[in-house]
């Protein structure tokens, strides 16, 4: 389902539907939304005209080079539907692998307590189901009872299964996805057909895509130029008249259609749906354009400690003896007290004492009462047949124990707990019977890799923020070893709100990532809101992209994703006006090397006739449309060095090699066309 | 030739060495720090009490514009009544009549929108009075317009979010009294020392050496010529401008009204960049204007030094470069420098008649004009920069993938839709007006004889002539091809539409854009933001002025300049 399944660009079937689209989508009415082929429409439909008239009079030239010309601009208008057909074709293939996975699945419908069995599609908002161990849940919904693993592979292509559960965070089931145990009754949150991935699809397949406003302005932009080149042709005449210089129909045409901005015109949708394409590719959900192209423009970034920053949870790295006591001794009752913890950080103290030669098995836990942690006595063990009792637990808590029973708090241990603290470490303090015996340090593991993607963010100009629940002399450590520029910590639900909303308020755009009922206001807040697809169901609606992954580090590549959308616009919008020098030069001598002789210094390509000057141009105006589709799909690749050096490459590229390549492409073209014309 | 190449080096580099501290010192007076020239300070409150003005009055951009627009209108219809009966008015000791009114119509459009396009003679059709209280009045007062509108831009992006641009009135007040009395004061004084008359008195009765007996004008003429070139204005106090002797007397009065022209169109980009406080963009943008300025210099001034290949072949020296209708006492190579200066600039003076320039030359006073962009018009040349500005900033900001942004605030579908209906506008009057009248040309030769013909030379440079009529209203400029019979119903009509719009739609938009801008969030600069004060983004800029401006005119000029150059 990831992308590396996706290694060709194009493949059969969704050739052959792009093509049978291409002719489908020359209809006018759906044309008119691109002013520039549109007005290539008009001009072919005018050509075809000028064809059958040729075919019996001789004042507009030869019949053969009138329908070669029509034939161009016609094949022109299919290279720019087929470059759209194509894009959603891709689109719609990858959504339709998805939607693949929700298909009819019989569904057990709770009805007056009873379990009636019906099909997905009957289910409606509100319905409540139940999954049982080997059920493919029908529908998208929010667990209300119940606790089960599932195999979300089908979305994420992950296959470790998780667990999701009625109540806080992880109570979100997607329709697909297959319950491996347990049991779980669950309410139906979306009409069918309108789920996330139904609002995608129909963005990708055009049903309600909107122009981004960013699309608006540059469709203006384009369109003025269009205007432009129009009055330039208009205007050409009676000066030609004026010179007693006659242009046939078929130059003009081909001088207005070389002139306004095809390459881009007939790209610019493509690139459009491949920029939400990518998304998806990237298991990303969005819900409009416009919120990969915000992303592209996001300045800070909010990014949870846990499971971005860091892996998971701490994991214990040192025993801490004190008060003279062994150091096997101590890391023994260490273990002792975290037999029954689950927690990742009781399994770490576990892990780390086996590293050290300490095995459970060899420790007397026959016949001992375990203590859980709870809330009011913020600590945890173990209370042994011999009565020898080992708590764990937070400093203040164990500290509370030892002074309670009349055993005093060894200064040592407070230099430990600095020590550990100043190194972004937790301590968890350690009491046999009542009396301090050590310090256990907890540290934080960055994730391998991240500074560099910090780094990476930097130049981009990204500011990357780490919110996390630690104490702030923990949460700068982190934040200086990990490379974000700043921290919140003691995070609470409001302090993020608070935070995006400082930002925005200096004209920063916010992206933050989140999945609880709380974070539901930030994301709605955030300029980008990405909401994990485990993530509850209010999560999702506030946010404007579901993350299918559950991956926190995804915001980093949604804002490349948004600006390689944006660059690619601007980079073939460059190429496409630095085009016009070129075309100018082959044009213009074609038409008056007739009339006007000495006009003939100006064709400095040399190129064949006036006739094969024209055919050339407009050949390979065609051609650079589906040329140019790779790159309109695969989107130009970002480099994070800086805006101005950006601007420098992608104006060699794209600004010169636009002035350069054509006057090479027709030349070339000429050379075989001048054989005939 | 050495000291004439030698001539125009020093005219350049003495307009560079003025503009920059002039720059600092119109940026300070735009922001009301303390200059030296406070001491106005009572004159201007005098005219603010008597006009009921409260100069600290802050206006939105629509207010502004409203201001704008409607003391135009009102100095319109104050021309057109001293011009009718300007006959029976004072200070006319030649006994001048008043104007027809069309005539006046025309006269006053010109004037007001800062062309000084002339369809008159001012020795003859206009009184002493006319000339001080119309022609010069409007040359101080439109030019101040520019630089006022200027001034409300430099405020809007100056701010970081701003609701209002700063008080029409005022502006217009300060550039008056603190930026062209002044300054027209000194070159004035120094006009009068070469010889430029300066008084009240009728016609000179003189008798040349020949024994003949010549009625020479004079009048107030040192008043209104320094205003005239500073001001970008060009409205010649004498018909032939300044290649008259008394308006032009000499080298050195050569050299400072030639300087003269792009002295304050150049201060005033120096003066935005102090003004926002971004002196390197200021100076960026200097840079590409100068450059292209420069490019137009080392084009023209060869080819006038060079003289005509078809005189060569026919054997007639020409050490003197090509001298027809060039003055002696300029030389080509000054010519050749001025009349790059007056095509840049909205100024449209001439000390020699363009029409007689090289083809080459030709073009390159015309482009210059259709670009009108390359330090431009006082105010609104920087203003029609500005519009480019946008344009390129929105292609490159996507190149860098980033929504665009100008000054930290961001360019949207609202800014890019004025900013290219105004860049529009230009290409389409010049052409449209050009092809309707070849149009004309062609197809109703009866009429076009019945209006006196147009063209005195058929050909290439027929066309020439009347791209060249179109080109120097839309640029505002009133410089001619005087080959065309321009004082006709056509032209005066035609050009007088083309001059109302791309005065006012222009100023009108890029006042919006600037209004419009300010009021966004201010985006403070990140590493992803592009930096618009760099070399690239100057070549880019370049770029799109040459490509979107310059090239719409390939085609008119292949038929015309072109095939001109190419048949010699």
């Amino acid at each position: 389902m990831k992308n590396k399944n996706h290694t060709s660009l194009f493949q059969r079937e969704q050739v052959m539907e792009s093509l049978k689209q291409s002719f489908v989508k020359l209809n006018p009415r759906i044309m008119v939304k691109n002013p520039i082929m549109f007005t290539v429409e008009v001009a072919t439909l005018i050509m075809l005209v000028v064809t059958l008239y040729s075919a019996t009079h001789t004042s507009q030239g030869s019949f053969v080079y009138n329908l070669w010309v029509f034939v161009i601009l016609f094949l022109t208008l299919l290279f720019a539907n087929f470059a759209e057909a194509i894009a959603e074709a891709r689109g719609k293939a990858q959504a339709d692998s998805l939607r693949k996975t929700r298909e009819e699945t019989p569904a057990k419908l709770i009805v007056d307590g009873k379990v009636k069995t019906v099909s997905s599609s009957q289910l409606k908002k509100g319905d409540v189901f139940e999954c049982e161990a080997g059920d493919v849940i029908p529908a998208d919904g929010e667990i209300i009872e119940g606790l089960a693993s599932i195999d979300e592979s089908a979305i994420t292509g992950e296959s470790a299964p998780v667990i999701r559960e009625a109540g806080g965070d992880k109570s979100s089931v997607t329709g697909g996805t297959k319950v491996l145990s347990d049991r779980i009754k669950v309410t139906v949150t979306t009409q069918p057909g309108e789920s996330f991935l139904d609002k995608m699809i129909a963005l990708v397949e055009g049903a309600s895509r909107q122009k981004t406003p960013n699309e608006i302005a540059l469709t203006i932009l384009l369109a003025v130029f269009t205007l432009v080149f129009l009055i330039v042709c208009i205007t050409l005449k009676p000066m030609a008249d004026y010179s007693h210089t006659v242009i046939t129909i078929a130059a003009f045409l081909s001088l207005f259609v070389c002139l306004i901005p095809t390459t881009i015109g007939g790209l610019l949708s493509a690139i459009g749906i491949a920029g939400m394409d990518r998304a998806l590719r990237a298991n990303v959900i969005t819900k409009s354009g416009k919120a990969v192209e915000t992303a592209g423009d996001v300045d800070t970034l909010l990014l949870d400690k846990t499971g971005t920053i860091t892996i998971g949870n701490r994991k214990a790295t040192a025993f801490y003896p004190v008060a003279g006591m062994d150091k096997h001794a101590f890391v023994e009752a260490c273990l002792l007290s975290s037999v029954s913890d689950d927690t990742p950080e009781g399994k770490s103290i576990i892990e780390l004492g086996r590293e050290l030669g300490v095995r459970m098995r060899t420790l007397p836990t026959e016949g001992a009462r375990m203590i859980q942690f709870t809330a009011e006595t913020k600590c945890s063990g173990i209370d042994l047949k011999d009565g020898t009792e080992i708590r764990k637990g937070a400093f203040d808590a164990i500290r509370r124990i030892a002074l309670e029973a009349g055993n005093e708090f060894p200064e040592e241990t407070e230099d430990i707990i600095r020590k550990i603290s100043g190194n972004g470490g937790t301590p968890l303090v350690v009491s046999i019977n009542r009396q301090i015996a050590g310090v256990i340090e907890l540290q934080d593991i960055i994730k391998p890799g991240i500074e560099e993607r910090f780094e990476r963010l930097r130049k981009m100009g990204v500011k990357t923020v780490m919110v996390t629940g630690d104490n702030p002399l923990t949460a700068k450590y982190i934040a200086e070893k990990a490379g974000v520029d700043d921290f919140i910590a003691e995070a609470k639900p409001e302090d993020k709100m608070n935070y995006i909303k400082k930002e925005q308020a200096a004209g920063k755009l916010v992206a933050m990532m989140g999945d609880g009922t709380n974070d539901a206001p930030a994301l709605a807040q955030a300029n980008v809101g990405v909401a994990m697809n485990s993530g509850t169901q209010a999560a999702k609606e506030a946010g404007n992209m579901v993350d299918l992954d559950n991956d926190p580090t995804k915001l980093i590549e949604i804002v490349e994703i948004g600006k390689q959308l944006l660059m690619t616009r601007g980079t073939l919008t460059t190429f496409s006006i630095a085009n016009d020098v070129a075309k100018y030069f082959a044009i213009i001598p074609a038409l008056f090397m007739v009339t006007v002789p000495q006009l003939a210094p100006l064709n400095i390509m040399g190129l064949h006739s006036p006739e094969s000057a024209i055919l050339s141009a407009i050949i390979f105006n065609a051609l650079i449309i589906p040329i140019l589709i790779p790159l309109a799909l695969k989107g130009v690749a970002y480099k994070p060095i800086g805006a101005s050096a950006l601007l420098r490459r992608n104006l060699l590229i794209y600004g010169v090699g636009g002035l350069i390549v054509p006057f090479i492409g027709i030349k070339l073209i000429d050379l075989f066309v001048g054989l005939f014309f | 030739m050495n000291t004439e190449i030698l001539g125009v080096v020093a005219q350049i580099v003495l307009m560079i060495v003025l503009s920059y501290p002039f720059g600092k010192y119109m940026a300070r007076v735009y922001k009301g720090e303390k200059v030296w020239s406070d001491f106005m300070q009572p004159v201007e409150n005098l005219i603010f009490r008597f006009s009921g003005i409260h100069p600290q009055e802050e206006m939105n951009w629509k207010q502004f514009l409203k201001a704008l627009l409607v003391v135009n209108l009102f100095w319109f219809i104050w021309g057109m009544i001293l011009l009718v009966i300007q006959g029976s008015l004072p200070l006319n000791p030649d006994g001048n009549g008043g104007q027809t009114v069309h005539q006046a119509f025309n006269t006053c459009i010109s004037f007001m929108v800062n062309c000084n396009e002339q369809h008159y003679s001012g020795e003859s059709n206009l009184t002493y009075f006319t000339q001080l209280f119309v022609i010069m009045l409007f040359q101080f007062i439109t030019a101040a317009t520019g630089m006022a509108a200027m001034a409300g831009i430099m405020k809007a992006l100056g701010e970081k979010t701003t609701k209002t641009i700063g008080n029409f009135w005022n502006y217009l007040v300060l550039s008056c009294t603190r930026i062209l009395l002044p300054l027209s004061l000194v070159v004035g004084f120094i006009l009068i020392t070469q010889g430029t008359p300066m008084g009240f008195d009728g016609k000179m009765e003189i008798t040349t050496l020949e024994g003949v007996t010549q009625h020479v004008s004079q009048g107030p003429a040192a008043a209104i010529i320094p205003i005239k070139q500073l001001g970008t204005n060009g409205g010649g106090y004498y018909g032939v401008n300044s290649s008259h002797p008394l308006e032009n007397p000499t080298y050195l009065s050569n050299m400072v009204e030639c300087c003269s022209i792009l002295i304050l169109p150049m201060a005033m980009v120096f003066a935005f960049g102090f003004y926002v406080k971004r002196r390197k963009l200021g100076y960026s943008i200097y840079c590409v204007m100068l450059a292209a300025f420069l490019i137009g210099v080392c084009v023209n001034v060869p080819a006038e030094m060079k003289g005509n290949p078809r005189m060569d072949a026919m054997g007639i020296a020409q050490d003197n470069g090509a001298m027809e209708g060039k003055e002696v006492r300029l030389g080509a190579g000054a010519t050749g420098l001025w009349i790059v200066a007056t095509t840049v600039t909205s100024n449209g003076s001439v000390n020699g008649m363009h029409d007689s320039t090289m083809p080459v030359s030709g073009m390159i006073e015309m482009l210059n004009m259709q670009i009108n962009t390359w330090f431009g018009g006082v105010g609104v040349g920087w203003m029609n920069y500005f519009t480019f500005i946008i344009i390129a900033v929105f292609i490159s900001g996507l190149m860098v993938g980033r929504t665009p942004e100008f000054l930290c605030h961001k360019v949207e579908a609202r800014e890019m839709k004025v900013a290219s209906m105004v860049a529009l506008l230009h290409p389409f009057v010049i052409l449209v007006g050009t092809a309707l009248a070849a149009y004309l040309y062609v197809h109703a030769p009866e009429w076009v004889e019945s209006e006196g013909g147009w063209l005195n030379n058929p050909g290439f440079h027929g066309l020439s002539e009347m791209l060249y009529e179109f080109t120097s209203v839309a640029a505002n400029n009133g410089s001619g091809f005087e080959g065309l019979g321009d004082n006709t119903w056509f032209w005066n009509i035609s050009c007088g539409i083309v001059l109302i719009l791309s005065r006012f739609i222009p100023i009108v938009g890029q006042v919006a854009i600037a209004g419009l801008l300010a009021q966004k969030t201010y985006i403070p600069e990140s590493a992803g933001t592009l930096k618009t004060d760099t070399v690239t983004f100057g070549v880019m800029t370049f770029a799109v002025i040459f490509i979107v401006a310059a090239l719409s005119f390939f085609p008119a000029h292949a038929l015309s300049t072109i095939a001109e150059h190419f048949s010699l």
